[in-house]
């Protein structure tokens, strides 16, 4: 099949990462990859970014399926049940929200940023190197640590299901794929 | 001799997630995404290859033997 440019969006997924190593501020950059799926459903009222240009689902696929990393075995029942899609994504906005929150709290100068990057909600991990200061306020510095931490998070994730299960079993419980999806079930609903 | 039945995907769109892997690999374009909420296999094109099945990460697409 013909390729098309949208099929090495890969590559941009791996640029982003890699660029959080070296300047953190480039995070602010993911916020395209949030706004742009959510875009897409709210106007068009399809899962256009899914179907066509996530970089990370590539990025899963062509490592799980060309790199033969995966395993492609079925994933678990529960894990493509409502209840858990939904319960992860609630999940997911609450620790958004959390992150938000630490965000104001530095941004108000309450708190002091943290120049760490939080995996899997839990593990602090020294990410000093790659803040070097901003001519922003530290508040902007400390949203880029803690969406960085966001990214990482899912990516390490995803990986881990697409190792154990199919190459993008990650597309199952994408909260940002759960989410465009809500929005077209209820935009389709309306019509 | 024996007939040989038609086989065609079938998609269980109640936890289909619409990710769209099934549409990249189809290769006679049989299969869509319907308004973002599920994917629609269209039975005049689809001749049941099984590769959509074997690429959707939910499982959620079955061969089935159609009569006709």
């Amino acid at each position: 099949m013909k390729k098309r440019w949208y099929d090495y969006l890969w590559i941009a997924e791996l640029i982003y990462m890699a660029l959080g190593f070296f300047n953190i501020l480039f995070a602010w950059l993911g916020m395209l990859f949030f706004c742009i799926p959510l875009i897409i459903s709210l106007i068009w009222g399809t899962k256009g970014y899914c179907n066509r240009y996530c970089g990370r689902g590539q990025l899963f696929g062509l490592l799980g399926g060309r790199f033969g990393l995966s395993r492609k075995k079925d994933i678990p029942k529960w894990m493509k049940t409502k209840w858990f899609r939904y319960g992860f994504l609630i999940f997911f906005f609450l620790m958004f929200f959390l992150m938000l929150w630490n965000t104001y709290l530095v941004f108000a100068g309450v708190q002091d940023l943290g120049q760490a990057v939080t995996l899997l909600w839990t593990f602090k991990l020294p990410w000093h190197w790659a803040y070097h200061g901003t001519l922003f306020h530290p508040g902007v510095a400390q949203f880029a640590f803690g969406f960085y931490s966001v990214m990482l998070t899912s990516t390490i994730l995803g990986l881990i299901t697409m190792i154990l299960f199919k190459p993008r079993s990650w597309c199952v419980c994408c909260p940002m794929g759960t989410m465009t999806q809500l929005i077209c079930k209820a935009k389709s609903g309306k019509q | 001799m024996g007939i040989r039945k038609k086989r065609r995907a079938a998609v269980n769109g109640d936890i289909c997630v619409a990710c769209g892997c099934c549409v990249k690999v189809c290769p006679l374009s049989a299969i869509q995404i319907r308004h973002g909420v599920r994917a629609d296999v269209d039975p005049e094109r689809c001749v049941g290859c099984g590769k959509c099945a074997k690429e959707c990460p939910a499982s959620v697409i079955e061969i089935q033997e159609v009569q006709g």
